[in-house]
């Protein structure tokens, strides 16, 4: 049975040391990801930003020096995934790549829930179709929904509308802050606007080993209206205070 | 339309041949007319059908054999990490030598009939094969692996749902590698003893000086081994009809 209701507590992590290729990316990193909200790590490329979401994934090596300070039970199982890549596999048609979860762990799903999900992401007439003919936003649209089909309590997104262009990365911003409400969601972006359009956290990552900044709490509920002037200012801030980040390449 | 190609490099080579005998009035033994070859083919054509079968069986039964085994060794060497260090080098010491060399060994052991041949055939293909599944099976795309660990797959799941079709065009390419050195080997196999088989004919009709029979067999094999490569391909395009070709044209 997954968990319909998503967890309702914080999830704190401490790192104790992490080197990657001889240079230390984390040393006593402490991070948190407050429940039922929006998280956004920013920074330079290669300060460590999808080396944290990864290390939160359970997708490093055993050995890393991490510990899940909360919740206690560990995050074994309540999460769902999303890169930048969607990840599809291409034998299979954007149904059955809905329900690969449930394919790989044996489980019942239900088939009205997977067409309602497509339906709402508008690829019902794509169901079963192969992904090799949809488009970019179609496929990461069928990303989404399998990420949904998951319905896990927690969601790392690793840049996951990067490789789309403008205007479709804008409608699945939308689509994904309204179908990902209350969950509690860690994503990774470069975009300072999609920062400040989805986040309800926004922490800026700098420096060799990484350490976070002060967060920046945008107001007011995401998606939040471009046209804002709050926003725009904000937006602002952020890239002021990346360029002052050190860089680490 | 798409037949009409290889027609036409078919008519376009048997001209040539023909071109070749008249212009340099080479003796029909050491290279015989089209003419001849064609009147030999109907004069001798139900030994040419009963070699030719036999042959074939050869081919197949080789491939089937060699596919299995060369599947089950990159499955095991796949799920199992000592399979891989034990197996691995044996595998690479095997290609060393050079197969044919072996063919004397197995009719030796197995005997003049088809066993031997089928043997030959099995061996040539079996280390393409396994190669080809094991790299297909290694090479798995990192994101997928991350996906299915995100998702709590068992290692089960992940080989059957995703490792295993992923593998699948690289498969195919050793499949493909198989088909066409399958008939070497059962060919190689006859030469060295045998009495049925296109091979055999081939020996047997050049040591009577029937060369216009021995280019008959010779041309029923290459048919046969086009026909069956061109099958076999049309075959794999099909089941593998998600991974398209990035090459432009589809032929």
């Amino acid at each position: 049975m997954t968990a319909t209701d998503p967890i309702q507590s914080d999830i704190s992590i401490h790192v104790d040391r992490l080197t990657f290729d001889g240079t230390m990316l984390f040393d006593g990193l402490n991070f948190a990801l407050p429940a039922g909200k929006w998280t956004c790590l920013m920074g330079v490329s290669g300060v460590g930003k999808s080396t944290l979401l990864r290390l939160v994934a359970g997708l490093m090596p055993e050995e890393t020096a991490m510990t899940i300070k909360a919740p206690e039970s560990g995050l074994e199982g309540q999460i769902a995934y999303m890169a930048q890549d969607d990840l599809l596999l291409p034998w299979l048609t954007v149904y059955e790549n809905v329900v690969l979860g449930a394919r790989l762990r044996g489980d019942e799903f239900s088939p009205g829930r997977v067409l309602h999900l497509l339906e709402q992401l508008d690829l019902l007439r794509s169901a079963y179709d192969l992904p090799a003919t949809l488009s970019g936003g179609m496929r990461q649209r069928a990303a989404l929904a399998r990420t949904l089909m998951e319905d896990r309590p927690v969601v790392l997104m690793d840049e996951p509308f990067s490789a789309l262009d403008t205007i479709t990365r804008v409608r699945l911003q939308d689509l994904a802050a309204e179908m990902l409400r209350d969950r509690t969601v860690l994503l990774v972006t470069h975009d300072p606007l999609e920062a400040f359009r989805l986040a309800d956290r926004i922490h800026v990552m700098s420096g060799r080993p990484a350490v976070l900044f002060e967060p920046i709490e945008p107001a007011g509920e995401s998606p939040r209206d471009m046209r804002d002037p709050d926003l725009l200012a904000g937006q602002a801030e952020l890239l002021e205070r990346l360029t002052r980040s050190k860089a680490v390449a | 339309m798409r037949l009409i190609r290889p027609l036409i490099i078919t008519v376009g080579l048997i001209l040539a041949w023909q071109a070749v005998v008249s212009l340099t009035e080479v003796p029909f033994f050491i290279l015989p007319s089209p003419m001849l070859v064609a009147m030999a083919m109907i004069e001798h054509a139900d030994t040419l059908l009963e070699d030719g079968l036999v042959t074939l069986g050869e081919i197949l039964g080789g491939l089937f054999l060699g596919i299995i085994l060369g599947t089950s060794s990159a499955l095991v060497m796949g799920l199992f990490r000592p399979a891989r260090q034990w197996l691995m080098p044996v595998m690479v010491v095997s290609q060393a030598i050079p197969v044919f060399a072996l063919a004397p060994i197995l009719v030796l052991w197995i005997g003049y009939g088809i066993g031997s041949k089928i043997a030959m055939a099995t061996l040539i293909i079996y280390f393409p094969v396994t190669a080809a599944l094991f790299d297909g099976l290694r090479r798995t795309n990192p994101g997928y692996l991350d996906l299915a660990r995100t998702m709590n797959a068992s290692r089960w799941a992940v080989l059957r749902r995703i490792r295993i079709p992923a593998a699948m065009p690289s498969f195919a390419s050793g499949v493909r590698v198989a088909t066409a050195a399958a008939p070497i080997g059962a060919i190689v196999g006859e030469w060295v003893g045998a009495s049925h088989g296109l091979g055999a004919l081939m020996l047997h009709s050049s040591g009577r000086t029937q060369i216009d029979v021995m280019f008959a067999a010779l041309l029923v094999l290459a048919v046969m081994a086009v026909l069956l490569y061109f099958s076999v391909d049309r075959l794999l395009r099909r089941l593998l009809a998600w991974s398209p070709d990035s090459l432009p044209s589809n032929d």
